[in-house]
């Protein structure tokens, strides 16, 4: 059985973001990038599943600039066997990004795709889900558990009541959420064994698809600001600010 | 044309977030249905402020809001829409890019306003940044956080009832169980105090100390991502980015340094308190009320000078 994990270069998490001063965008230049958390535990995942014997291989892809192929060399890293890199200087939209992994499922005959719930930078929390939509699969997302047997996959799920358990046919495309694992991290022999591993660079324009964007983004701003208010010395102060001053107990 | 608003409900009751999205729909200037899939009270629903027609479709394998199930219903009724909106919240989110990959649109994910009927605001990376995006598809698919929008009341409409068929149940899923957090206390998103613990609470044992809090302020119990991976308190505690956005009247976070992470989820409430032994904790930086002193101390004597104020 092999799956294909999506994985996507983004602002590290740590690093806050700024707006250009033109409003365009983002400031991405000279700021530190990482693999999207969410993806890191969709490869963590796959890597278990190979472990344990439930899947025989691990196609990592990344949709973006030439740069993404660190992010890829990382997952090969972490224990994915190969990797693909689409490569674009465009952004591409998730609509855009599920058909273009779409294409590479049906070519691989991949059973199963993971990919994080979302990424971190535009917050989406779409792909996993338009991509199954497109596939014509079922979709677990927000994934905390992830059990494959006899051509299913159990998967329970963070919801905003709790938890919620499904059985899906596979092949199935599955988003990771936090609880699901914890991502190793590669270790140096891994670190010189995956630049033997194979990646393989692709054009969208070979694929053939439309990824044209349907968003105009007119402009980014800063949010308001919120400013930090005073320290008080004591809990009975607290209590009388809370009480006169904001005027929010009782 | 008129705007759809896919109903998140319990089988018995619209939950409040579908009412912040009705109050969102409503900005379109246009009339405002409401699809009530699966069991649920559809006389109730009609009574909603603000909705001019509620779809019924009334078929057991829309009960616990399958996206393979609810999915090709929306797409069937959607080509009547100029828009298709769901909150924000994992109903929302599961379903409705499902519905826009479907109909070939983008979707605009987390609206926080409705600029006119193309354009709108939605928050990006932790909500350090707000981008204003226009959408050129013909129906516009989105998910509407709940937080930005006031709600309708439950009274005051009066909608027409109409049952549409049911599309045909999808085998490509199916509903196992699920394990919903049962609790006295107002719900995380809904509620006007929250009392949030982090990391520094040290046990989900200690969140004793929290629920004092709670119950004089008739609070919900929120947590910092760190104590939810810790196994303090179940996931659906969760404030922040990737789990639930808040912005109550009063926001108490007790032992939480205050990533941005967290402060995605909580920084439009309309006061903050935080209380840190480490007054150099990011928390600090939004905090209305900031005290700097060991939670363990702070807590008990929280609760004593409430019961003496209330």
């Amino acid at each position: 059985m092999k799956a294909l994990i999506a994985v996507k270069r983004v602002i590290d998490y740590n690093v806050r973001a700024r707006v250009k001063a033109d409003n365009t965008g983002v400031e991405t230049a000279n700021v530190k990038m990482s693999m999207n958390p969410f993806d890191e535990i969709a490869v963590e995942e796959a890597i278990r599943l190979k472990e344990s014997g439930a899947l025989d291989e691990a196609i990592v892809v990344s949709i973006g600039e030439a740069k993404c192929q660190e992010t890829l060399r990382t997952a090969l890293a972490m224990g994915a066997d190969r990797a693909i890199l689409v490569e674009t200087e465009a952004n591409v939209e998730p609509l855009g990004v599920a058909k273009i992994l779409k294409a590479l499922a049906e070519k691989e005959g991949v059973d199963l795709v993971l990919t994080g719930k979302q990424a971190i930078d535009d917050d989406s929390n779409q792909t996993g889900q338009m991509l199954a939509a497109l596939l014509g699969w079922g979709q677990g997302t927000f994934a905390s558990k992830l059990t494959l047997a006899d051509g299913k996959a159990e998967v329970m799920r963070e919801i905003d009541g709790g938890l919620q358990t499904l059985s899906l046919k596979l092949p199935a495309v599955i988003t990771t959420d936090l609880r699901l694992n914890e991502p190793r991290y590669a270790s140096l022999p891994n670190i010189m064994k995956a630049k033997q591993k194979p990646l393989e660079v692709l054009k969208v324009g070979d694929l053939g698809i439309d990824v044209s964007p349907r968003l105009k983004v007119l402009k980014v701003e800063e949010p308001s600001k919120r400013e930090a208010g005073v320290k008080v010395e004591s809990i009975a102060e607290l209590v009388e600010k809370l009480k006169n001053e904001a005027g929010v107990l009782g | 044309m008129s705007v759809l608003v896919i109903a998140e409900h319990d089988e018995t009751s619209l939950l409040p977030a579908t009412r912040h999205t009705i109050a969102a729909a409503r900005e379109l200037d246009a009339d405002v249905h409401l699809l009530l899939a699966g069991a649920g009270d559809a006389n109730a629903a009609a009574k909603t402020e603000g909705v001019a027609k509620v779809l019924t479709a009334n078929a057991e394998h829309y009960n616990h809001a399958l996206p393979e199930n609810l999915a090709p219903l929306v797409v069937e009724l959607a080509g009547a829409y100029s828009h298709l909106l769901t909150p924000s919240t994992t109903f929302g989110k599961n379903l409705m890019p499902r519905v826009a990959a479907l109909l070939d649109v983008a979707q605009i994910s987390d609206a926080i306003k409705i600029v006119s009927e193309d354009t709108f605001l939605r928050p990006i990376y932790a909500g350090n940044a707000i981008a204003t995006v226009q959408s050129s598809d013909k129906i516009k698919v989105l998910t509407v956080r709940t937080t930005a929008f006031r709600a309708v009341d439950e009274e005051g409409g009066s909608a027409t009832v109409e049952s549409v068929e049911a599309a045909s149940p999808s085998d490509l899923a199916s509903f196992i169980g699920q394990e919903l957090s049962q609790s006295e206390r107002p719900e995380l998103t809904s509620a006007k105090i929250i009392v949030s613990g982090g990391r520094g609470m040290q046990s989900g044992e200690n969140f004793k100390l929290l629920e004092a809090i709670a119950d004089r302020l008739g609070a919900a119990i929120g947590a910092s991502r760190a104590a939810v991976d810790a196994g303090f308190v179940p996931n659906d505690y969760q404030v922040g980015q990737t789990g639930k956005i808040v912005a109550p009247e009063l926001y108490i976070a007790v032992g939480i340094s205050g990533a941005i992470q967290h402060l995605a989820g909580m920084k439009d409430s309309k006061v903050i308190v935080a209380i840190n032994k480490d007054e150099e904790a990011p928390i600090f930086q939004v905090a209305d009320y900031g005290l700097v002193e060991d939670l363990f101390k702070a807590l008990p004597a929280l609760a004593e000078e409430l019961d003496n104020v209330l």
